[in-house]
C-alpha cells in the first residue's frame, strides 16, 4: 500500500482548490482591467483502477450575467462568492486530510 | 501549490489601485484650477490597466500549473478632451480675449472612481488574508 493511496483523493482535491484559488485571485485582481476575461477551473475524475481516482483540471471562461462597456467579464459579487466557496472547500479538504493522517498515525502507534 | 503567485497577483492589483487612487487625488485637488492658456491647464489623469499573464506559453511548466494574471499600470494618460473654455473677462488669469480654461474634471465621477478603487483594494487585502490563512493551516497539517 502506497501512502498516496492511503490518503485517498484528498491531496488531489487540495491541489485543485489551491489552483482554483489562484484563478479566482486572478479574476479579483483584474476586476478593473479592460478586456480581461474571467476564468474558472473545473475538474473531471477518471478511475485509473478500482480504487485509484485521478483528477484532471481544466480552465474555462466565465459567462457573465451582464455585458460591460470595457469588455471585462469579472462580476465582483459572483467572484467573491466563488472565492469564499472555494476557501471553504479547501478547508474541508484539509480537514479530511488531517483526519486521514491522524487515523494513520493512531494505526501506526497502535493506540 | 501556487500560493506565492497569489500573493504576487494580489500585491500587483493593490499597487495598481494605489496608483489609480493617486491619480484621483491629483484630479480632485486640481479640479478647480484655471489657466489662461489651453495647453497649461491641468488635464485629468487616467491610469490604464493591463494584465500580465505568466506561464501562458511556457511548455516546461507543469500541466497543473495555473497561469497567474498580474495587474500592471500600462500607462497614465492625460485626457485632453475635457478642457472647458469659459468667457470670464474679470478673471486675472484671462487671456486677451477674456477667456479662461478649466480642467473640466467631473468631481462626482472622480469620487465614484475613488470608491471603486478603495473597494477593490480592500477586496485584494481580503484575498491576501485568505491565502495566508490557507497556507497557515496547510503548514499546521503535520501537527495533528
Amino acid at each position: 500500500m502506497k501512502l498516496d493511496n492511503a490518503l485517498g483523493i484528498h491531496p488531489q482535491m487540495l491541489q485543485f482548490h489551491s489552483a482554483r484559488t489562484q484563478v479566482l485571485a486572478n479574476n479579483l485582481a483584474n476586476a478593473d482591467t479592460p478586456n480581461y476575461k474571467a476564468q474558472d477551473l473545473t475538474f473531471s475524475a477518471t478511475y485509473n483502477s478500482v480504487n485509484e481516482l485521478h483528477l484532471s483540471q481544466e480552465t474555462f471562461f466565465r459567462m457573465p450575467f451582464q455585458r460591460s462597456e470595457n469588455g471585462n467579464t469579472v462580476e465582483l459579487g459572483v467572484e467573491q462568492a466563488k472565492f469564499a466557496e472555494n476557501v471553504m472547500n479547501y478547508q474541508t479538504s484539509l480537514t479530511f486530510l488531517k483526519m486521514k493522517i491522524s487515523g494513520l498515525k493512531s494505526a501506526i502507534e497502535g493506540r | 501549490m501556487s500560493f506565492n503567485q497569489i500573493f504576487l497577483t494580489a500585491g500587483s492589483a493593490m499597487t495598481a489601485q494605489t496608483i489609480r487612487l493617486n491619480t484621483i487625488s491629483s484630479n480632485l485637488a486640481n479640479a478647480d484650477s484655471v489657466s489662461g492658456n489651453k495647453d497649461d491647464v491641468f488635464k485629468p489623469l487616467k491610469p490604464v490597466f493591463a494584465s500580465i499573464y505568466n506561464n501562458i506559453n511556457n511548455p516546461s511548466a507543469l500541466a497543473n500549473d495555473i497561469k497567474s494574471a498580474q495587474v500592471m499600470v500600462a500607462d497614465v494618460v492625460q485626457v485632453e478632451s475635457l478642457t472647458q473654455k469659459r468667457h470670464e473677462p474679470d478673471n486675472p488669469l484671462a487671456n486677451e480675449e477674456g477667456n479662461v480654461f478649466y480642467s473640466g474634471i467631473n468631481v462626482v465621477g472622480e469620487m465614484a472612481d475613488m470608491m471603486s478603487a478603495s473597494r477593490n483594494f480592500e477586496m485584494n487585502v481580503e484575498v491576501l488574508s485568505n491565502a495566508k490563512s490557507m497556507q497557515q493551516s496547510l503548514v499546521q497539517i503535520l501537527e495533528v
